[in-house]
């Protein structure tokens, strides 16, 4: 009797997996998910001086705009001084002195305006991240307030 | 599992108690009268006929593949579904019917600070006071043009009557309404198709507001008096007020639906409790063959109230509003409302008899068709428009009913849909002129065609459903590939979770001649109404940050230069900004016992999904959490001397655990100053080292 209950039950699982079985096959056809872009290391297009971003050409001129430097400090005083000291000295993000210097106008700009971009792609920003653990926030700013803040570091820097 | 599934319409626990009671009843009824018994017997044999062998053999093959959204794609549509007894409103994504919201309204929600920070308080305050619940039922999104248009969700609360709207910049809760004369509001937040209006119709009559309700009960007759509210709003901004109120005699409005296109100018509300019942209702107030439909001009109703013939009533409710730019709730309290007294205006009201205590009243994309659903009634009435006004120019009526006119019931039917099963709820529409309506007791779905009255299809539904949804379903464009049907009863669908079980929700592919189901999903509390929009209609409107330069909250810091802590007596107020990863000031003291002290927390980051939280060890209220750009107050009064710490909740960085600092609280009568910093407080001997 047991046996017979069994054997039923074998031929009804079957007979069920044969009943199904049609729409298993079709099922796998309509995948759409294997569109993403494929994306390779290598990067040749990167620009290391100019980074990447909407900035190509900036003109600095060799004295201060204190006007800009002043509407710059604004800026950093809400968006930017509670990660950045103006020495040295690494708070959050390193301390800004002495980053006109090392860096293009083009190259600060693109990446204070477009900076998880710059973040993936700049070897230099990807070992600086190591040190600081804290991917730079976007902190959405203007064109206007990009170049502002770009005078405010050169005044930092001590351009007259 | 089959006679599991079987027992569950007839056998359902507590919750359906009422319908299995008058189910029982009518079949004694249908007994008496043979022919229709028979045909009831009928109808039950041909339901059990169509049920499926077991749950699992409903769902075809295909279903995986049509609600699958792979890991990193979106789903087609937002799906706005209340969450009843929560008192909030869930957002799902369709058709994979994932959550990904659950938008605070009516009550406290500790995760987001709702109803806890300083600025959310107002929010939840009525005449009454702050009341931390309610019970969320109906959403109706706005339209223009009988078009779903994406910009504001309103839903209901059911308890203490209020309405809210919801905006969808930014899935918050933007404004709540309380509203006078009302004892329940269940029959709203249904929407005119150009927003004109929202309205509520009162569930429960009561004494008005301005009249002494301190009356035995049972003078419901002569002093129970029922309301429906017109509530405007703003074209631009969405802001609601309460336009007018319809005085009407003393019954119990279930739901209602606007008018489109032709029958634009007019409302139709669910009536039940005709019978001016005030206890025992499901005996007492099921008496009646017929209740009514009831059908408001409210066009007339603006002319009226253009012409001055409302009367001011001395009312008190609140009216909460949340400014985006102060990032504060405000709450106003209101003291007056204009009322029409329905049986004053000839012309205005007309009543059309629906069998049965009538719970869903529907009305088809063209506003012709006006499907009334008896819960207790074994067919669907269908009234035409037309029909409707051509009776009342030839003033075919059967009656009154307390002043006012009852159209006669054949006289403005366009037919019955018969044996569309037992317990007929609500009904949605498709764009190809079908119907779907929701059979509580049956447990199943049947879509049937609006002009035909034949029914088409049937599909049962687990169990014991309610409302159902098919995006735009009911607007003037409704589509016709997804259809949600939201249910009452759960038992075996989802793994055991002790006595309480999430309630379930089914979608269904409506796009064939057959009605396929294809997933099944929890939700919240218990869903009601729903109305759902396609995803590219609203997502790129969706905010992402609040700029901090537009934040004009009192309290905001702009920089951590502007943070400061600043006694006024027995006040502290604290400015404190949060960027990853530290608070400014991390280091407070002079803090003393019993001091009322406000940590004003403005989050400086300006990216996209950086929230910081804030909470402190002790605190007799819950966690802020801050938006990019936002400020937002907590309140703390110290009750013991000691050390404090407090921290961000959310964890933002990989320096969050470092996101902290401490309060020190003296006692009372202490001498410690007030100071603050962060990063310059350091051990006495680190500073001499250095000197």
């Amino acid at each position: 009797m047991k046996k017979l209950i069994v054997l039923s039950l074998v031929v009804f699982f079957i007979g069920f997996l044969v009943a199904c079985g049609g729409n298993k096959s079709s099922d796998n056809t309509a995948d759409e998910s294997t569109s993403e872009e494929v994306k390779t290391d290598e990067n040749p297009s990167y620009d290391p001086q100019r980074g990447e971003g909407k900035f190509t050409k900036i003109d600095v001129s060799a004295t201060l705009d204190a006007e800009k430097a002043e509407l710059g400090n604004k800026v950093f005083q809400v968006k930017c001084g509670g990660c950045h000291k103006l020495t040295d000295e690494r708070l959050v993000g390193p301390g800004w002195a002495g980053v006109t210097e090392r860096r293009e106008p083009e190259w600060i700009m693109n990446f204070i305006t477009n900076t998880d971009e710059m973040i993936d792609k700049d070897p230099k920003l990807q070992a600086q991240l190591e040190l600081c653990l804290v991917r730079m926030p976007n902190q959405s700013l203007t064109d206007d307030d990009a170049r502002n803040l770009l005078e405010f570091m050169r005044k930092n820097d001590g351009v007259k | 599992m089959n006679s599991d599934y079987r027992l569950t319409g007839f056998l359902c626990p507590v919750k359906c108690k009422s319908s299995i009671v008058q189910f029982k009843k009518d079949k004694m009824k249908l007994i008496k009268n043979s022919v229709f018994g028979l045909s009831a017997l009928a109808l039950l044999l041909s339901m059990n006929a169509c049920k499926p062998k077991d749950a699992g053999s409903v769902v075809s093959g295909d279903a995986a593949s049509k609600t699958y959204v792979a890991p990193g794609k979106y789903d087609e549509y937002y799906n706005f579904v209340s969450g009843g007894f929560s008192g909030q409103l869930a957002v799902y994504g369709l058709p994979s019917g994932r959550l990904l919201r659950v938008i605070p309204v009516f009550s406290v929600d500790p995760e987001k600070g709702w109803g806890y920070s300083e600025e959310t308080k107002p929010m939840l305050n009525t005449s009454h006071g702050e009341v931390p619940w309610d019970d969320l039922h109906h959403v109706s999104m706005s339209q223009t043009k009988s078009v779903i248009d994406g910009r504001w969700v309103f839903v209901n609360g059911n308890n203490t009557p209020r309405v809210a709207r919801i905006d969808l910049k930014t899935f918050r809760t933007a404004e709540i309404l309380e509203l006078p004369n009302s004892g329940g509001n269940h029959s709203s937040p249904f929407i005119t198709e150009n927003s004109e209006y929202i309205v509520a119709g009162t569930r429960f009559s009561i004494p008005l507001d301005d009249q002494n309700g301190d009356v035995p009960i049972n003078t419901y007759k002569q002093n129970f008096k029922g309301t429906i509210s017109f509530i405007s709003v703003d074209k631009d901004n969405g802001n609601m007020d309460v336009a007018f109120q319809l005085k009407t005699p003393g019954v119990n409005f279930d739901l209602s639906r606007a008018g489109k296109g032709k029958s634009a100018g007019w409302f139709f509300f669910s009536c039940y409790n005709t019978e001016q019942a005030n206890t025992l209702l499901e005996v007492n107030a099921s008496k009646n063959d017929k209740d009514f439909i009831m059908a408001v001009n409210w066009k007339k109703a603006e002319e009226l109230i253009k012409a001055g013939k409302g009367k001011k009533q001395a009312v008190k409710y609140a009216s909460n509003r949340f400014d985006e730019k102060t990032h504060t709730a405000t709450s106003r309290m209101k003291n007056e409302v204009t009322v029409l007294d329905i049986k004053d205006h000839p012309g205005l009201v007309y009543m059309i008899p629906c069998p049965k205590s009538p719970h869903g009243v529907n009305v088809d994309p063209t506003g012709e068709y006006i499907v009334g659903s008896g819960k207790l009634a074994a067919i669907l009435p269908v009234f035409s428009f037309d029909k409707m006004q051509k009776a009342i120019a030839n003033k075919t009526f059967e009656g009154d009913y307390q002043g006012i006119p009852v159209i006669k019931y054949e006289a403005a039917l366009h037919g019955e849909v018969q044996k569309p099963g037992l317990g007929p709820l609500h009904t949605e529409f498709d764009d190809k002129g079908n119907a779907y309506s929701t059979m509580f007791v049956s447990s199943e779905v049947v879509k049937w065609n609006v002009k035909t009255l034949k029914v088409l299809d049937r599909q049962p539904t687990y169990y014991s459903p309610g409302h159902l949804m098919i995006p735009g379903g009911d607007s003037g464009k409704p589509t016709g590939k997804y259809m949600v049907v939201y249910n009452k009863i759960t038992k075996d669908r989802f793994l055991p979770t002790g006595p309480e079980l999430s309630q379930s929700a089914q979608l269904f592919d409506i796009s064939g001649d057959k009605m396929q189901l294809i997933l099944d999903f929890p939700t919240i509390g218990e869903p009601h109404y729903a109305q759902a929009i396609a995803a590219s209609a609203i997502r790129e409107n969706s905010t992402k940050l609040f700029k901090i330069e537009e934040n004009s909250h009192p309290y905001v810091s702009k920089g951590e230069g502007e943070t400061k802590v600043v006694r006024k007596g027995k006040e502290v107020h604290v400015n404190l900004t949060l960027i990853r990863s530290h608070l400014t000031p991390d280091n407070i003291e002079g803090i003393k016992v019993g001091d009322e002290v406000y940590f004003h927390a403005t989050n400086l980051e300006q990216d996209w999904d950086v929230p910081h939280g804030f909470a402190i060890k002790g605190a007799l209220t819950a966690e802020l959490l801050v938006m990019p750009g936002e400020t937002t107050t907590l309140k703390w009064i110290p009750k013991k001397a000691g050390m404090y710490p407090m921290y961000c909740t959310d964890f933002c960085s990989a320096l969050h655990q470092e996101m902290s600092g401490y309060i020190r609280v003296s006692p009372a009568g202490s001498n410690v100053a007030i100071s603050y910093s962060t990063g310059t407080n350091q051990p006495k001997s680190a500073v001499t080292a250095k000197k």
